[in-house]
């Protein structure tokens, strides 16, 4: 058991997904393994953690240590196993509803806290489990779900610009339909030290089936990360939600805890002694 | 005649020093030998608004209030109509008013008060740099018999670095308080202290449960700030750093209850603290604690309510949710510090019992004895330390929950070689894998109930105290524990045969040890702090109560004291 994996498939479990065949999910569950076994990563140094949603059954398709928390809690439980665990490699994964509705306000947190861990996205803008309803990041007008048979009438939540207005020191984009890019990607933002945010357009076949076309609308414009977040601001405003690349890199210092191991707990009862 | 207590309340407007007089007062005399609390009623003002410390010494160990206060000094009147029924006086007690504020509002002025106007402002003018809160603290001691040195040693620390001039306006203060309280008589001087055995502390119950917390092995906190269990966090932040721990602020508590669930899947024993609306939002994710075997404790730290409710005031209402709040069958274990000192031992014991049987722990503490300090005998070290069970060597396939005669399945920690698993919340085989197959289910809701409800919890569920052949047993729970404790006490000197019952596991009921407390018992009268007798409903559920059953609960803020308990002991 001592030998370090560095086969992709050494990655999965023999569980097979709940997805619909043709789901974008397939590619970043590959991906995923890909990127691992690239770094030479072992599993048991690797926790993957997600909420609910399809994409956040992804954990328990992988040989790694995972957690399928709670709706919309992947965040919280991937940052405090990372500050009680800093030597381990820390990721977190989900969908749209998971991580931008009901765990949005973890999201603006955590692309605050800059803990060191990579987040996955797959954004298919609909809640797929719940069959077909329209999520933050869905167009205003869009009329698929009898939940919102007039559309939803929301502006479409901008993940993008919500990171990098928050705090996030790595954005990028990648369509699941070019899984180099993906596994490129999740190589890097592992490799940079913060919270790296990785928004992948994952098409839902199913209840999105339109989605089969954004392989003709992808474009691979994020050509260099930016370093300023002012032309990354500037670049944001051209954005079509298409673009794929990485955004943006900053050097800012992760977050973490300093324990000071000095004393033994017995001396913490002195401060009460009269 | 000499008496072995004494009650005193210092009232004011926040800014009038109330808190810090309040707590010179008590240790001053902690430091004489005596033994004493202080609890604290404050409005809901940020600053400035009315508060209230409420001492109490003694020449014995005593951790609650008493009915009534012997003395009550009134820096000034802000807001006293809006709280006086939390400060009742004896008959005959002493009200100290200073004319400079005004007349004795009328709420004060009752036939059973001795109203007693010393010119504080004025005496405190007369000195340079003088306080009236000196002045004050001089006029208590003298009445009670407190030597000022002690007083003085107290000033001098807390004016450390402040100059020679500070300390003499201060004696002076002190000096002037005294001699104002010459003409005042009629209040029985306190016993002489008893010579001190071994070393003693000062601590709050919020303080105590952040030690316990430590002790028991805790180093990892998630906190979101909540009244009035933030004092727990505060005292956490900077102590768990000294042995190697962290505390981490969040932006929510359902961020702090996922992140401890994070921290503690890493192997790092943790906790929060919230009080009831936090709590609430975090019951889902205790639910994923539970299912995914997680063990997480949650201090719990009661205030009135429901809803916001009364966040500074104190109230046992959360039994219902920390004991039915989770969804689907999901058994864990809530507990209840029954004192003050005893929050360090009941969250040091929650923890080993988090760990031991990888689950949630809930302890129920409250404002009352949260916020509160005591003068308590240093506490013995405890055994207490979490120690989870985690696999030596794995054989593959590694079986995270599997099916074993006590319910606990060895949980391999991240880094371990061969034991990558997943936690999840949906129901799952034995491997961890998602199932929802009824053999599945059924089993791992046996083995999650076998563990916790067929643990031995040893005798630290509760305390049985009073008479073998007691007629009549008050059951009671946290921190009513303290009155309902003094009121056995006074029945059984009037030849009352009472036992004291009171439960520190909530849940689950241990329906033996209770069964066996209760023995012989012809009555039996349930205690609690609350509006609709939460823990006499929850023991209903679970268990017959013998011979006649009669419960006495009612809500705060004003809380419970041993003579409303004593009456209903003897049936008046």
């Amino acid at each position: 058991m001592d030998a370090v994996a560095s086969k992709p498939q050494d990655y999965k479990s023999e569980l097979k997904p709940v997805w619909c065949p043709g789901c974008g999910d397939f590619s970043v569950l590959a991906a995923i393994t890909r990127a691992l076994a690239e770094l030479g990563l072992e599993q048991r140094n690797v926790a993957l953690v997600s909420g609910i949603g399809c994409s956040s059954r992804l954990p328990a398709y992988t040989s790694l240590y995972g957690f399928h928390a709670v709706h919309g809690r992947a965040l919280p439980v991937a940052s405090g196993l990372k500050l009680a665990r800093p030597e381990l490699t820390v990721l977190a994964a989900g969908g749209d509803g998971d991580g931008f509705s009901i765990g949005g306000n973890h999201f603006v947190h955590a692309c605050r806290r800059n803990v060191d861990m990579t987040y996955i996205i797959m954004d298919n803008s609909v809640y797929g489990m719940t069959k077909g309803q329209a999520s933050p990041t869905t167009e205003a007008d869009w009329t698929g779900s009898k939940l919102t048979p007039e559309g939803p009438g929301l502006s479409p939540f901008r993940p993008l610009e919500m990171a990098l207005s928050a705090g996030a020191t790595f954005i990028s984009r990648a369509f699941s339909g070019d899984p180099l890019e993906v596994t490129r990607q999740i190589c890097a933002g592992i490799a940079h030290e913060g919270f790296s945010f990785i928004h992948v357009l994952s098409p839902c076949v199913t209840y999105r089936p339109e989605q089969k076309g954004w392989r003709e609308f992808v474009h691979a414009d994020f050509t260099e990360p930016y370093t300023d977040r002012r032309e990354a601001f500037l670049r944001l405003l051209d954005d079509d939600g298409f673009t794929t690349g990485i955004l943006y890199k900053s050097q800012t210092p992760p977050f973490q805890t300093r324990p000071k191991p000095v004393e033994p707990v017995s001396v913490l009862g002195d401060q009460f002694a009269i | 005649m000499i008496r072995s207590t004494v009650s005193i309340a210092l009232t004011g407007s926040g800014g009038a020093g109330v808190m810090t007089a309040g707590q010179m007062l008590l240790d001053a005399a902690a430091q004489a030998g005596y033994y004493g609390l202080m609890g604290r009623t404050l409005g809901p003002q940020i600053r400035g608004g009315e508060s209230a410390a409420m001492i109490r010494l003694s020449n014995r160990p005593v951790q609650g209030l008493d009915d009534g206060h012997d003395i009550l000094l009134a820096f000034d009147w802000g807001n006293i109509d809006r709280f006086i029924k939390e400060l009742p006086l004896v008959p005959g007690g002493i009200v100290i008013a200073d004319p400079h504020h005004g007349q004795v509002p009328a709420v004060m002025d009752q036939d059973h008060h001795r109203i007693v106007n010393i010119p504080l402002h004025d005496l405190a003018k007369t000195i340079p740099g003088g306080r009236v809160n000196m002045i004050g603290l001089g006029l208590i001691a003298e009445l009670i018999g407190l030597d000022h040195a002690h007083l003085l040693d107290r000033v001098a620390k807390q004016l450390t670095g402040k100059g020679e001039q500070a300390l003499a306006a201060s004696k002076a203060g002190l000096d002037a308080g005294a001699e104002a309280a010459a003409g005042i008589t009629g209040l029985d001087p306190l016993a002489e202290p008893q010579p001190r055995t071994g070393d003693r502390w000062s601590i709050t119950g919020n303080d105590a449960a952040g030690l316990g917390a430590i002790q028991g092995g805790v180093r990892f906190c998630a906190a979101y700030p909540i009244t009035p269990a933030t004092d727990i966090l505060e005292w956490l932040a900077p102590n768990l750093p000294r042995v190697g721990g962290s505390l981490v602020q969040c932006e929510d508590e359902l961020a702090s209850i996922n992140m401890i669930i994070g921290s503690s899947f890493g192997g790092v024993p943790s906790v929060t603290a919230t009080s009831g609306p936090g709590l609430a939002l975090m019951t889902e994710s205790l639910g994923l604690a539970v299912a995914s075997e997680t063990p997480v404790v949650v201090i719990n730290v009661q205030r009135g309510g429901p809803s916001t409710g009364i966040p500074t005031k104190s109230e046992q209402v959360d039994l219902n949710i920390a004991v039915n709040g989770l969804h689907g069958d999901a058994p864990h274990v809530v507990t209840a510090p029954l004192s003050i000192g005893d929050c360090l031992f009941t969250t040091q014991w929650s923890v080993h019992l988090a760990e031991a049987m990888q689950t949630a722990v809930i302890v129920l503490s409250d404002q009352v004895i949260g916020q509160s300090r005591a003068i308590i005998d240093k506490p013995a070290d405890l055994a207490f330390v979490g120690k989870r069970l985690v696999p030596e060597r794995i054989e593959a396939p590694y079986r995270r929950y599997a099916i074993t005669a006590d319910g606990l399945s060895p949980m391999a920690l991240p880094g371990q070689e061969g034991g990558m698993y997943t936690a999840d919340g949906l129901e799952h085989n034995e491997t961890g894998h998602p199932s929802t197959q009824i053999e599945h289910h059924q089993e791992q809701l046996d083995k999650r109930r076998r563990k916790v409800e067929g643990f031995d919890y040893g005798d630290h569920w509760g305390v049985v105290e009073g008479d073998d052949d007691a007629d009549i047993a008050v059951v009671t729970w946290g921190s009513s524990a303290e009155p309902a404790r003094e009121a056995v006490q006074r029945a059984r000197t009037q030849g009352f045969k009472v036992r004291l019952v009171a439960a520190r596991l909530i849940a689950p009921v241990p329906v033996a040890r209770l069964t066996a407390a209760l023995d012989g018992v012809s009555r039996v009268l349930v205690v609690e702090q609350n509006h609709g007798g939460q823990y006499f409903r929850h023991l209903r559920a679970h268990m017959d109560l013998p011979g006649k059953v009669e419960t006495y609960h009612r809500p705060g803020p004003f809380t419970l004291r041993p003579r409303e308990i004593l009456q209903r002991i003897l049936g008046q």
